[in-house]
């Protein structure tokens, strides 16, 4: 029997008072990554972090584990629930120093220090994202791609049942999109954590989702919320972005493939 | 991890034992020679002598002056700079000590000391700080949340409006009050009241642990104040917190001292590149190295004319600017 994690009824929200979302519904089941995806404007990530609890919702529940997150102190969240951003602030100090950020939440009050164990956590989630050897370089001095596995190692330390993520891939490369998500793709299996991933890429949203969620920009709210294939799909792409896409399935996964086609149309011998 | 605060404990004692020899140096040496070997006879034995009264009633509290009123604006600029992790804040742009000089000024063109008593001054230099705290505080509030840009700038612009009103009173004053303000403004640590020396003491030492309490919440405010949230910090109550410590800080300073430019500024930036950006070990650094460079800095303002005196803040100033800029372009500055 399958558990649902997170849960959301009804939700409206939006920035001040410019409602962006309206009547959001969805459920994630534990263990499970959902992807969010939608036009530019649609919200994915305002839906994204009024989750994490940085904007509060207008209207609607978001349930995790049978609570009310809004109802659940700042401190204990942060034991539950991991973000990781698309930009990464810079931040002076050591990678090290970074991901041992993500273990505040546990500190306990008056605690100064960080206890051996916390250090221990540290270097066992730097280890898992294959940043161990960076540990002692400042933040700042790293590659785009090292700072999101990084990001990613922060999170992991606060051990959470649910991470968040706003587009960890964009702006990278390709070899470093497949290996990030080849990673998040992992914890789900090996820590058992369950999450919601905005994904602008629908190539990849497809093929790492277990379920993905369109945004649909003109009504507010949920297109669909299904399995990948029955999402992505010639007509639901016409709708929502209103381009024509050729869906191709993956020969290989069977998961749904997008190829755009160019509107001046060329010979395809080159001549 | 034992590797860093062996670290942190050798940073620490370092800089105390900087802050005792500066102390140390102000306590020797001055316009009235007391020779170094007869220091410890005086201060036992020697207790109704002139140079008894010189080293316990005039050198020592002015240093310990110099200790609160340092440490205090090293930590308010650590807090400031932190908070808005704006390498550029510092006491004075965000209006506090404009306040506080204003409050001050007024103080003197009406005479208010002279009925009241010599209290009159750190109440209205406290008074017209917590009154620019509130106005930039209920400015920039927005649904809610501190805006810090919008801060900045409130914070910017009542600090003009109050040099402005400062300068309107100068114009009107009569002479003896123009010579009084313009002293007081450039600041000085020639208190004689020993009770105003306790309290700025005792509110720098208050300020201090409140500090040490969000050093968690500051570290990790720098990986932004949305992350913070996510890492479980309450930003707006934090960044409330601090604000207010900042300018309870900065307020009892400007009060008792007057203006010392630079303290809060320079501090901060040189011990994050002695020390590094957490802010478990910068805020007791800043406050350790605030206070001895304040005493070493009045200790050039009063021997290096002698007998005359210069205004502290002005050494500070010019000693502060010019370091600052050759480390600006000798290193990278970070936040």
């Amino acid at each position: 029997m399958t558990q649902i994690l997170l849960e959301t009824e009804g939700l409206c929200t939006g920035y001040g008072n410019t409602k962006i979302l309206d009547n959001i519904s969805f459920k994630v089941n534990k263990g499970k990554m959902v992807g969010i995806m939608g036009p530019n404007g649609s919200g994915k990530t305002t839906l994204l972090k009024t989750i994490a609890g940085a904007i509060l919702p207008m209207a609607g529940n978001i349930i995790l584990q049978g609570r009310d997150i809004t109802k659940i102190p700042l401190k204990e969240r942060a034991k539950k629930i991991a973000v990781v951003m698309q930009f990464q602030q810079a931040a002076y100090m050591t990678v090290e120093e970074y991901v041992m950020m993500g273990r505040l939440p546990f500190f306990k009050p008056f605690q100064f220090f960080e206890a051996r164990e916390d250090l221990d956590r540290v270097h066992k989630y730097l280890e898992l994202t294959h940043t161990l050897e960076l540990k002692d370089l400042p933040f700042n001095r790293i590659s785009g791609g090292e700072r999101q596995l990084v990001s990613i190692a922060r999170a992991l330390v606060q051990e959470p049942l649910l991470l968040l993520l706003d587009e960890p891939t964009s702006h990278l490369d390709i070899g470093h999109q497949k290996k990030i998500l080849d990673l998040i793709d992992s914890l789900k299996d090996t820590l058992g954590i369950t999450i919601v991933i905005v994904l602008h890429d629908l190539n990849l949203a497809g093929e790492y989702s277990d379920t993905l969620v369109m945004l649909d920009e003109t009504t507010q709210t949920i297109f669909s919320h299904d399995r990948p294939e029955r999402v992505i799909t010639k007509e639901t792409i016409q709708q929502i972005y209103h381009t024509d896409v050729l869906i191709v399935e993956n020969p290989i996964t069977a998961k749904p493939g997008i190829f755009l086609t160019r509107q001046k149309q060329t010979d395809p011998q080159g001549g | 991890m034992e590797q860093k605060i062996q670290k942190w404990m050798l940073v620490l004692v370092l800089l105390i034992v900087f802050l005792v020899l500066a102390g140390f140096l102000a306590l020797v040496i001055g316009s009235s020679r007391i020779p170094f070997q007869d220091m410890m006879g005086i201060l036992v034995n020697g207790k109704d002598t002139a140079s008894y009264h010189i080293l316990t009633g005039i050198r020592l509290p002015r240093i310990i002056l110099a200790v609160a009123v340092g440490g205090s604006l090293g930590v308010a600029g650590t807090l400031l700079q932190g908070m808005f992790r704006n390498p550029l804040v510092e006491p004075y742009t965000l209006g506090i000590s404009g306040g506080a000089s204003l409050g001050v000024c007024l103080t003197i063109v009406f005479g208010l000391h002279a009925r009241v008593g010599v209290i009159a001054y750190p109440v209205s230099g406290f008074a017209g700080a917590g009154l620019v705290i509130l106005a930039v505080y209920a400015l920039s509030i927005r649904g809610g949340a501190l805006k810090p840009d919008s801060m900045l700038l409130t914070g910017v612009m009542i600090s003009f409006v109050s040099s402005s009103l400062v300068m309107l009173l100068m114009a009107v004053s009569k002479s003896d009050d123009l010579h009084n303000i313009v002293f007081w403004i450039m600041g000085s640590l020639d208190e004689p009241d020993l009770t105003l020396i306790k309290i700025v003491s005792a509110g720098s030492i208050l300020g201090l642990v409140v500090s040490l309490f969000h050093c968690h919440s500051l570290n990790a405010l720098a990986l932004g104040e949305e992350q913070a949230t996510f890492l479980g910090i309450d930003t707006v109550r934090t960044k409330r917190i601090l604000f207010i410590t900042a300018s309870m800080l900065t307020g009892l300073s400007v009060s008792v001292a007057g203006i010392i430019m630079f303290v809060g500024l320079i501090v901060p930036h040189f011990m994050r590149m002695v020390v590094g950006s957490d802010y478990r070990i910068l805020i007791i650094s800043s406050f350790l190295g605030g206070s001895a460079f304040l005493i070493l800095c009045d200790l050039f303002a009063r021997t290096i004319i002698t007998p005359l005196e210069l205004p502290v803040g002005v050494i500070t100033g010019i000693i502060g600017g010019i370091v600052f800029i050759y480390v600006l372009g000798k290193k990278q500055v970070r936040l």
